[in-house]
């Protein structure tokens, strides 16, 4: 490979290339062809940095120089003062507040606390680009296994290390493989779930869009390891990127001799084809993901039959995460050893997340398995937004729980989850402060679970809704104490009678919020009030007579015209007509309007 | 499901069981039978409705007795405290998205979830109504569907895609707003539905039902200026008295004979007799083309409309195979309207011809084409399935049990023992082999029970030896059991082979007409033996058994139809066939 003077990484992760990283990449590109320096610089198209809040980024090796919320046109003075000049430009360079000065990547407190292994090459190599891939040892582990170690070696390192599926239920990730492996077919498959669905969740995109020969890989593992030759890559339609991306590492990789047949000069075969999800939401459960592989509506199937001995075809098929796979070829790597170490004791190695919410540094984030929510939060985090007071982070997406800040220090590891009544899920982290409502919170999740319940099962698809509308109730004020005993009888059937992992989980967020927060319950019940000022129809908003000078900027903003007064009078609110959107207090500078 | 054996305690009492059997199954021995209403025996279980969890010692999450196999040394629990609540819940839940309507329901009374809300002491309603805000469908003749009613367990769909292999039922939408409807959001008279009914003999609920003509027929009866005159299929004997509270298989011919009467109806007549006569026209043609054109052959059986309906959306290519005789019900009309109101000197619209049928696809092929209009008005007028006899029985007061037991009219009353076993899968093969021997060499075959054809198998083949000559015949019945059976034909056919089989026998419901999608609810194959059962009993205790032997049929022949296959019986007792395309929308 050629060998450049300097190396300019853009992000070409989903966030930043729709905040026109890819404009960014033309323009370095034709400004460094303008000045003739396309033998001293490469740009490269990296996966996810995973800084999503001060994205698109732009990484400047190798002085390490890290450009946050870089523009298209940024990329002229990029290449004239920066690469030719050889001044970093401060303006881009990521401060940590305003007035603070300019942070060298090494001391960039998201970075600080985050352990990479699974985000390894993401914001790295060129995900296009295979060779970038090998020379950062890829490919390395499947030679290891094909040349130097059994099946059972394989399962044995597996084992060792621990390693947990990443996509939810923790399920060891060694035991599924040897279900299968143990299963006698003359057919196995191996299925890599990439349909990631959490609202806010974007983990396997990132790691498809920034690492897919590292998911290729791993199949081809796991394929060796059970005896399959086929693997499927399920993967929504709504992830154009990714699906772009793996194509392209499916090419490059059979044109390597590392996919189909003989891989690698032995008697190996193993190839991997790509299915296209709708983006039901269950079809990331495994059952309903097989159905529609094969062709069928996504409906989950009971189990047993589990998938790991009659699956897609009724033949013995592993199914596992992106996260989960993309460990693999690490572990074989490093050793099963090496992986186990990190982590907590039940709960090995690392976790990625999508961290959202009223945090000031949203992004993707990888820890150590054991990391508390704190360190997530506050440190990784860099806190509350506005230095507001934290009041509960959700976990495991709609499946998940609420966690109060009384366990902000616990260790995040799977069993630590379920004991406080969340889980980990895929990874989808979102922090929420003293300005939301739980109730409104919990109804948001039950949305989402109620529009993708798939519709089969009784409990899920009704309960779902049932408890939707008791909440809705409840948060206009219209709840009552009877309400609260049928959202428990709900949420008890649900968890015991629904058919899969959906329906199962879909009332967490209603049994969390019910423990940690019922006293939010009960106000909205018995005092009909909205202590965050969410649910509207619990909010009222007046003007104080005595601050109002009559300006008429709330009258005027005012989108359904029910504020009135005489100029320089105070002005009244028209209760009946409100719609309570709150632009009369946004717009106030005199602090006459308050909300109730 | 092997035959190894599995011990294990349901309630701590030990029960053994065969290796595979379901703990739902299992219960069964411990003298419990756990709530459920999405399992039926017919089909897999597929796990919806939630009630039939129970507790496995050592399992944190509860199971689907349905849809889980006992294993050695397992501690079941089939009910407790939790499980009873999380029961009565469930079922709660279910009736808060359904309707509230029992008392005009068409299975007021005969519901499973109504008998389960009454069984779980459900006294108020605890959730808010929520219905499913999706019209009725009643673009078939067949069958009316209601998807308020519907508690989406899927029976229907499984039905129709894995038993019949009709695929017009599917589930569409999601959460809330997932329906049971044709794919496309189709009606159902734009699907390929061939209106076997089978969904609504296996529908828990009133979501898919017949649709109920009992007003059409009374409307009849009591028109001064109509003649009513009724016919009754061979499976409704067998199965009617269950609706009475008798035993399946029961036959009770000679009480529906005097219910028919009392009913005021003027003539009764009886399919079985025009069994005998399809046997005559389609033994004939048969004989006709293996003596004179084997290429010709097989000869496929036509006298089950949702076969008809299914073959011409489904294998057009076929046709040209198909016999051409109309069904039972058919001729028996046609001759009603011809032979019997010229009888009667009356003009042949006075006639109001009802059929009494185990099917709901009957409702269908009485309009199929201008063929079913052969006497110059329409031949049947109304059918009615068991279901709907039963409730106009019970709705005139007739004590059915009490009735004494009348005959038949003579004209076409009377039936030999192989009109009967039209009835039954294999059946209509049993009954043309029998007159088909006699129809070749012009004598009696002598040991006329053909075993091989009988029974429950989905496909059944036998070599009868007439004289020397083989004849190869296969019977297929459950409509997903056809595409072997049929792809072997065609197979042949393209590689210009001899034909596998020379005459074939399908019917579309599993078990033959007994199944039927008219049937009383219920129907299991536990049932569908014993209403077999009751149709060979019928047979054997039959003085004649022999179609040809029939003295009615020898005398319609003489009196009217001449022979066989004459000009006459062509114009009256034949049809025709055409392709019907699906999906054109």
């Amino acid at each position: 490979m050629a060998t450049y003077k300097n190396y300019v990484l853009v992000c070409g992760g989903t966030g930043c290339e729709s905040s026109k990283s890819g404009d960014i990449f033309t323009n370095l590109q034709k400004a460094i062809k303008d000045n003739n320096l396309q033998h001293d610089v490469q740009v490269v198209k990296t996966g996810c940095f995973g800084f999503c809040e001060q994205g698109p980024i732009v990484k400047i090796l190798p002085e390490n120089t890290f450009y946050v919320k870089v523009k298209p046109d940024d990329a002229e003075e990029i290449v004239a003062e920066h690469l030719i000049k050889g001044r970093p430009i401060e303006r881009l360079e990521y401060k940590k507040a305003e007035d603070t000065g300019r942070v060298h990547v090494d001391d960039i407190d998201f970075y600080q606390k985050q352990f990479r292994v699974v985000l390894r090459n993401c914001g790295v190599i060129d995900p296009e680009n295979i060779d970038e891939y090998i020379a950062r040892d890829g490919y390395a582990a499947i030679e290891k296994v094909l040349t130097t170690m059994s099946q059972d070696e394989v399962l044995e390192e597996i084992k060792t290390s621990g390693l947990r599926g990443r996509g939810g239920a923790g399920f060891p990730s060694w035991m599924k493989w040897n279900f299968t492996k143990k299963t006698e077919s003359d057919i196995k498959y191996i299925v890599c779930n990439a349909d990631e669905g959490d609202p806010g969740a974007y983990m396997d995109r990132s790691v498809l869009e920034g690492d897919p020969h590292s998911v290729l890989e791993a199949m081809s593992i796991a394929g060796y390891t059970v005896g399959a030759q086929m693997g499927y890559i399920y993967i929504r339609a709504e992830y154009p990127l990714a699906i772009e991306r793996l194509n392209i590492a499916i090419d490059q990789a059979r044109a390597y001799g590392l996919l189909g047949n003989n891989i690698l000069g032995t008697d190996f075969n193993f190839d991997i084809e790509i299915r296209l999800g709708a983006g039901a939401f269950v079809c990331g459960e495994e059952t309903a993901l097989l159905q529609s592989i094969e062709g069928n509506r996504g409906m989950p199937t009971p189990r047993p039959p589990f998938p790991a001995v009659k699956g897609l075809w009724g033949k013995p098929t592993v199914i596992n995460n992106v996260e989960s796979l993309a460990n693999i070829p690490v572990i074989i790597n490093k050793g099963g050893e090496w992986f186990s170490k990190i982590g907590t004791e039940k709960s090995k190695g690392t976790k990625v997340f999508a961290l959202t919410g009223k945090v000031n540094n949203s992004g993707l984030i990888e820890v150590p398995m054991g990391t508390t929510l704190r360190e997530i939060i506050f440190d990784i985090g860099g806190g509350i937004i506005d230095g507001k007071e934290f009041k509960a982070a959700q976990s495991g997406g709609p499946s998940g729980g609420v966690i109060p800040a009384e366990y902000l220090d616990t260790p995040i590891d799977y069993d630590n989850l379920i004991a406080i009544g969340s889980m980990m899920g895929s990874g989808g982290l979102i922090v929420m402060d003293e300005d939301d409502c739980m109730i409104d919170v919990t109804k948001f999740y039950l949305q989402f679970s109620v529009e993708e319940s798939c519709g089969k099962c009784s409990p899920c698809r009704i309960g779902g809704k049932q408890l939707l509308t008791i909440l809705e109730k409840i948060s206009e004020g219209k709840g009552t104490l009877e309400d609260i005993k049928r959202l428990e009888d709900i949420s008890e059937a649900m968890k015991n009678a629904s058919l899969c992992g959906l329906g199962q989980t879909a009332s967490n967020p209603v049994m969390s919020t019910l423990k940690y927060f019922k006293e939010e319950y009960l106000q909205h019940i018995n005092e009909k009030k909205c202590v965050a000022g969410k649910c509207k129809k619990l909010v009222s908003y007046e003007i104080i007579e005595d601050k109002c000078i009559g300006c008429t900027a709330c009258a005027r903003k005012c989108p359904v015209n029910c504020i009135s007064g005489e100029a320089r009078k105070p002005h009244t609110i028209n209760q009946d007509e409100c719609i309570k959107c709150g632009l009369c207090l946004e717009t106030c500078k005199f602090d006459a309007v308050i909300k109730k | 499901m092997g035959d190894n054996m599995i011990n294990l305690k349901i309630n701590d009492i030990e029960v053994q069981v065969k290796e595979g059997t379901s703990i739902l199954d299992a219960a069964k021995t411990a003298q419990v039978k756990i709530p459920t209403l999405c399992y039926h025996e017919d089909l897999k279980p597929t796990a919806s409705c939630g009630l039939c969890i129970v507790k496995i010692k050592g399992m944190n999450k509860k199971v689907r007795a349905c849809a889980t196999a006992c294993g050695e040394g397992m501690e079941v629990k089939t009910h407790d405290n939790e499980l009873y609540k999380i029961r009565k819940t469930t079922l709660e839940l279910i009736l808060s998205n359904h309707p509230d309507d029992c008392l005009q329901c068409q299975r007021n009374g005969d519901c499973e979830l109504q008998t389960l809300a009454q069984e779980f002491g459900i006294r108020e309603a605890n959730y808010e109504k929520i219905l499913k805000p999706f019209p009725k469908d009643t673009s078939t003749k067949a069958l009316i569907f209601d998807p308020q009613k519907c508690i989406n367990c899927g029976r229907c769909v499984q039905v129709c895609q894995e038993v019949q292999d009709v695929w017009a039922l599917e589930f569409i939408g999601r959460g809330m707003d997932t329906i049971v409807k044709p794919a496309g959001d189709l009606l159902l008279s734009e699907s390929p539905c061939v209106q076997c009914g089978q969904c609504s003999a296996h529908c828990p609920v009133g979501a898919i039902v017949e649709n109920d003509q009992v007003d059409d027929v009374w409307a009849g009866l009591n028109d001064p200026e109509k003649i009513p005159i009724v016919q009754f299929a061979p499976a409704v004997r067998v199965a009617f008295g269950e609706a009475f509270g008798g035993e399946s298989g029961d036959i009770v011919t000679n009480k529906i004979y005097s219910l028919l009467r009392r009913l005021g109806f003027k003539a009764v007549f009886d399919t079985n007799f025009s069994a005998d006569l399809t046997i005559m026209e389609e033994g004939s043609e048969f004989v006709d083309k293996f003596t004179n054109n084997p290429t010709s052959l097989p000869l496929i059986t036509s006298c089950c409309p949702g076969w008809v309906d299914y073959l011409e959306k489904y294998y057009p290519c076929m046709i040209d195979y198909f016999s051409t005789a109309k069904s039972p019900q058919q001729m028996l009309s046609a001759l009603s309207k011809t032979y019997y109101a010229d009888k009667l000197g009356v003009t042949r619209d006075k006639i109001f011809m009802v059929s009494v049928m185990p099917c709901t696809a009957k409702k269908y092929e009485i309009t199929r084409d201008d063929n079913m209009s052969c006497s110059g008005c329409q031949d049947t007028d109304v059918v009615i399935t068991t279901r709907e006899l039963a409730r106009m029985t019970k709705s005139s007061g007739i004590i059915f049990d009490d009735l004494p037991e009348d005959k038949a009219d003579s004209l076409m009353g009377e039936y030999s023992g192989a009109g009967t076993i039209f009835g039954v899968t294999g059946g209509v093969m049993e009954a043309a082999i029998r007159s088909a021997y006699f129809l070749i060499t012009k004598e009696e075959l002598e040991d006329i029970d053909i075993t091989p054809v009988r029974g429950l198998k989905g496909v059944k083949e036998a070599e009868i030896d007439i004289k020397g000559t083989k004849v190869r015949v296969a019977v297929a019945h459950g409509l997903a059991n056809v595409k072997s059976v049929i792809n072997r034909i065609k197979d042949a056919k393209d590689k210009g082979e001899e034909t596998p089989w020379h005459f074939v026998e399908v019917m579309a419901c599993p078990g033959g007409c007994i199944g039927g999608g008219g049937q009383p609810y219920g129907v299991t194959n536990a049932v569908r033996q014993k209403r077999t059962e009751g149709i060979y009993k019928d047979d054997q205790q039959s003085e004649v058994r022999r179609s040809h032997q029939n003295p009615m049929i020898q005398k319609v022949y003489e009196e009217y139809l001449d022979h066989p296959n004459s000009h006459k019986a062509h114009d009256l007792l034949h049809t025709s066939y055409q392709h019907r395309p699906v999906y054109l929308k």
